[in-house]
């Protein structure tokens, strides 16, 4: 069996937005994506002892090959980056067609992915990307089992629990309820830089610069504005009377 | 502006989140909606009420589980009848899979955790909250149809007085790759107590409470403020608290006038749950908790202290 797993480097501490050109600004450290380490750990069980290959994807700066050797350090196989200037500022619509085209020529069994992205709060790559490669898609799962070209996944919506199978191949986001990701051992992290890592540009997927970046993207972002005020937000510490403090505050807005 | 909304139906109930959604579309001018799933006929009316004056109908087989990718299939369908150029959805685990299943699709631009949506001109752009809240936004379209997929309680419920909608059933096509997963078991959230939903107070607890026995610290406090209690995921995961009390990304999202945190850290998932509640009260030990930062009231402090004294002042002011 072949497993990809979609990662994201995401910005490390406090992020901002580019007033230039009014992109996230990824120009400082970053890191793996902390729900995509869930979906990293998910493949890394399911593969076990057996032959199956993990691969590690992602798209974005040379410099998200980080996040790719945190994935071979945890244990994953191989990694592809897909990385080309002309992609920066890709929307949904052009993310989804790079990575579906990166994916295509791996034709793995299962891909996964994480529950969301902790930059853009994104929840919805897997489902475009699916829906580009033809392939089912199982979103929120946490758990997952595959017995031969099938796999089965428990997952929780707002109405409950669901149990669902699916033929392979196919795509699966997980929640982080699915499992704890573990730490990359020494071993692991002198190990990720022997293991193969190969970064394709546009070309070697087949598109053009049209496809993707602000010029295959179908929404924009026009201006940046200040959030509507919160009021009045207070934070006081606990010198003993902050039951009192609680109180006083609830009679002040009536709600007691 | 020809607006096409998602009503999503659970149990033949049209949920609370998409019809706030219609009645904004309707607010701005026409709007029709698409419902699929059993029974999606008989909600048209209440669909109407709302203000949609047109709503496609599928009651197809392939619609009759609350999977995704059938229904990309009958919005495609739906929006090539009917030339729609803006298809809105109120976000929920089902709402976001098909969003993003039609955005590739049709190639059309998909807007995510909307705030809210207005006209400049002839012009829609989108409020988008970003970077935990810090930013607001506006983003717009290059092309259509325009697809908006908004955050949990954005907008009212509010009827909109509208009249009897033209029911026209659809019937699309389905994809072999949409028809291919099969749901084999459901286990619905057991219901009981008071419907945290429809509740003005919530006390809400997480793993700050230390164990399942300090739940009766929310339990208390919520008696004595005539509210229900919630939980978040961790401590349901855990088996602390039930299921149906759960509030975050994959259980209920609520409003109401006041809600309680109780040793809640605030990731995301929660939030998403319950930030458009009226006043957020929040006590965390953890001064850097990042529920402190959509909070009115943040108190640094010690649930196991805190709590107990606040239950009884509270009784006691209104006894």
């Amino acid at each position: 069996m072949k497993i990809a797993v979609c990662v994201k480097h995401v910005p490390e501490g406090t992020s901002r937005i580019d007033p230039g050109t009014k992109r996230l600004d990824r120009s400082g450290e970053g890191a793996l994506n902390h729900f995509d380490a869930n979906a990293v750990e998910e493949a890394l069980r399911l593969k076990g002892d057996s032959d199956t290959e993990v691969v590690a994807v992602s798209l974005g700066p040379q410099k998200a090959l980080d996040s790719l050797r945190k994935a071979l350090a945890m244990g994953a196989d191989r990694a592809v980056l897909v990385s080309d200037d002309a992609a920066a500022g890709s929307d949904l619509v052009a993310t989804s067609r790079l990575l579906a085209a990166a994916l295509a020529k791996e034709e793995p069994d299962l891909v996964l992915f994480g529950q969301q992205a902790s930059d853009a709060d994104g929840a919805v790559l897997w489902s475009a990307v699916a829906e580009r490669l033809g392939r089912p898609v199982v979103s929120q799962a946490m758990e997952l089992t595959v017995d031969g070209g099938t796999a089965r996944v428990k997952r929780q919506t707002e109405h409950g629990y669901d149990t669902i199978e699916t033929p392979l191949p196919a795509v699966v986001a997980v929640s982080d309820a699915i499992n704890e990701p573990r730490y990359p051992s020494l071993k692991g992290i002198m190990g990720a830089k022997k293991k193969q890592q190969d970064v394709l540009s546009l070309g070697d997927l087949g598109l053009d610069a049209g496809d993707v970046g602000e010029a295959g993207s179908r929404t924009t972002v026009l201006a940046l504005g200040s959030p509507p005020a919160r009021g009045d937000a207070r934070k006081i510490e606990d010198d003993g009377n902050a039951a009192q403090a609680i109180v006083d505050f609830l009679a002040e807005k009536r709600l007691v | 502006m020809a607006t096409l909304v998602f009503l999503e139906s659970h149990d033949g109930q049209l949920q609370k989140g998409a019809l706030g959604a219609l009645a904004k579309a309707a607010s701005l001018g026409d709007a029709d909606a698409v419902i699929a799933g059993e029974g999606a006929r008989s909600l048209a009316a209440q669909a109407g009420r709302y203000g949609a004056k047109k709503v496609w109908a599928c009651e197809d087989a392939e619609v009759a589980q609350p999977l995704p990718q059938p229904r990309v299939d009958v919005i495609a369908q739906v929006v090539a009848d009917g030339g729609y150029d803006t298809v809105l959805f109120a976000n929920s685990v089902l709402a976001a899979d098909i969003a993003a299943g039609l955005a590739a699709r049709l190639d059309a631009g998909l807007n995510w955790d909307l705030a809210d949506i207005e006209l400049q001109g002839s012009d829609l752009v989108g409020k988008r909250p970003a970077l935990q809240d810090s930013v607001y936004v506006d983003v717009g379209w290059t092309s259509t149809p325009r697809l908006a997929l908004f955050r949990a309680g954005s907008f009212d419920a509010t009827e909109t007085g509208g009249g009897e909608p033209e029911v026209v059933d659809v019937s699309p096509q389905y994809a072999a790759h949409s028809t291919a997963l099969k749901l084999v078991g459901q286990d619905a959230a057991e219901s009981g107590g008071v419907n945290i939903e429809d509740a003005d107070v919530i006390v809400a607890g997480g793993r700050g409470l230390g164990s399942p026995e300090n739940f009766s610290l929310a339990e208390n406090l919520a008696q004595a403020l005539g509210g229900a209690v919630g939980a978040t995921r961790a401590v349901v995961d855990a088996g602390w608290y039930p299921y149906s009390a759960q509030i975050g990304q994959t259980g209920k999202t609520v409003s109401p006038k006041l809600y309680v945190a109780l040793g809640i850290s605030g990731a995301i998932q929660h939030k998403v749950g319950m930030q458009s509640s009226g006043t957020i009260v929040a006590i965390n030990k953890d001064a850097n908790a990042p529920i402190f930062d959509f909070s009115d009231l943040g108190v640094v402090g010690d649930v196991h202290e805190i709590v107990p004294k606040l239950t009884e002042l509270i009784a006691a002011r209104k006894s």
